[in-house]
């Protein structure tokens, strides 16, 4: 393995690190608005608004991600969307995870007791009043490490973005091949950077999972 | 001559799930401060019908009225959303299972449904708290998570929170079924204490000592209709429908 190769280029994988955090980290608050939109859509009371919170995790979860990238940045200009890489990196990563974190909010929310919904309801809160004061904090709880499986899905899926050709990790790893020759090292690198960036929000979800749990 | 409308008044109640006919037309008229007690094996309708007093689970047909009020008025979704709130916080539920707010300490899963929906300040809601929790001996568990409580307690501090929105009716669905037995005594106290201060009460109870001591009236329900009506003493000791005498045979063997 050449060291002195891997100690001559990291400080661009450094570089390329910190926008896949960028990348990781926006995708992820839009994610988790995608999906609380998605979860309240599919409990909506009314039948029309839970088809489309159905019909967007179907779309999003059922074709590969890598389509809905190509299907934004190519696709995007034919019908007026002009988006660089970056942003369509966010926003096709972003829609793509958000249809995941639809199903883990909803599945916390409707792991929540019924009777604790029936107490609320039958002390004269309303629906929204039960949701928000009852149901919520509980579902919240529950949903932190699923929702930090997704997270860690969506760190790694922000690689795909490499085909579109945002100079993250994966992206600066096969540039430093094409110039190098050195595959094995440039990949162990961009590897190990990935691994440190998962265990360290690893780490921060294990934490808020602790922090909220009831005693 | 004005009209008598019972305080609680069940009207030809029927309730189907899907196929399936829960309660097929059954009347019931509770006046204030009477305590009826609902017996029954288990799939006989009595939860149905409680639940059915606060529209928890809504009938199919028939009419249930509280204090003049129709409960299960025909209105437009948000008009019967807000009325239902409305009859909702007139009526105390208690479950089985106790549905304490996990998430809240003792004092919280009181003063919650106050301030929310009375405009209660912080410091009235306080003293709330700490008067129903007077009330039901638990003072000194204020601030304990529902967790660190005894099933027992739990279920005190359940009745703590139905009471302190000002119930004129307090519903209880197998109150102490899912206790221990040692357990069932401290709640059974309380819901004597209740009868003492004349509250309105409906009981669903699998417990005959404590329906034959406390209630005025009881009902005993089975396959949805009710089979036999009247003082815990005729219901109990001289029933007249073989239905009720095996029924309480079996109980009976079953508790020895």
């Amino acid at each position: 393995m050449d060291i002195d190769l891997i100690l001559r280029v990291y400080p661009h994988f450094l570089k390329a690190a910190v926008l896949t955090i960028e990348l990781s980290v926006l995708t992820a608050i839009l994610g988790l608005i995608c999906g609380s939109l998605g979860a309240a859509a599919r409990l909506s009371r009314l039948k029309a608004i839970r088809f489309i919170g159905a019909a967007y995790v179907s779309l999003f979860r059922g074709t590969p991600a890598l389509i809905q990238l190509f299907l934004l940045y190519f696709g995007g200009p034919q019908i007026g969307i002009q988006l660089d890489a970056f942003q369509a990196g966010v926003i096709g990563l972003g829609l793509n995870i958000g249809a995941y974190m639809t199903e883990t909010i909803r599945g916390a929310i409707i792991s929540v007791h019924k009777g604790q919904t029936e107490a609320a309801r039958t002390l004269g809160m309303s629906r929204w009043q039960a949701t928000r004061y009852v149901i919520l904090p509980q579902a919240f709880r529950l949903m932190v490490r699923p929702l930090g499986v997704n997270i860690n899905a969506l760190i790694k899926g922000t690689a795909l973005v490499a085909a579109i050709s945002v100079v993250e990790l994966t992206y600066t790893a096969q540039r430093y091949i094409g110039s190098t020759y050195k595959p094995f090292e440039m990949f162990i690198l961009a590897g190990v950077l990935y691994m440190i960036i998962i265990y360290a929000t690893g780490r921060g979800i294990s934490w808020l999972d602790k922090k909220v749990r009831i005693q | 001559m004005t009209h008598h409308r019972p305080f609680v008044d069940i009207r030809h109640a029927q309730k189907c799930f899907g196929e399936l006919e829960v309660l097929k037309d059954i009347s019931l008229q509770v006046e204030q401060q009477q305590i009826v007690a609902i017996i029954g094996p288990s799939g006989s309708g009595k939860s149905t019908l409680l639940r059915a007093i606060n529209d928890l689970d809504p009938l199919t047909s028939g009419e249930v009225w509280l204090d003049g009020v129709q409960v299960n008025k025909l209105l437009p979704h948000a008009q019967y959303e807000k009325h239902i709130n409305q009859v909702r916080q007139q009526i105390g539920m208690v479950f089985q299972h106790f549905n304490l707010f996990p998430h809240l300490t003792v004092r919280e899963n009181i003063t919650l449904a106050p301030k929310l929906l009375k405009g209660v300040s912080d410091d009235e809601a306080n003293a709330l708290a700490e008067q129903q929790l007077e009330h039901v001996g638990l003072i000194d568990r204020i601030d304990y998570h529902p967790s660190q409580l005894s099933g027992g307690q739990k279920q005190r501090v359940a009745i703590a929170r139905a009471l302190a929105m000002k119930p004129k009716l307090m519903l209880f669905d197998e109150a102490t079924s899912a206790l221990d037995p040692e357990l069932v005594e401290e709640v059974n106290q309380v819901m004597k204490m209740l009868a003492e201060e004349a509250m309105t009460m409906i009981i669903v109870t699998h417990e005959m000592g404590f329906a034959e001591s406390v209630c005025d009236r009881v009902l005993f329900m089975d396959g949805g209709v009710v089979v036999e009506e009247g003082a815990p003493e005729v219901v109990f000791h001289n029933p007249t429908q073989d239905r009720t005498k095996n029924f309480l045979r079996k109980h009976l063997e079953g508790a020895k």
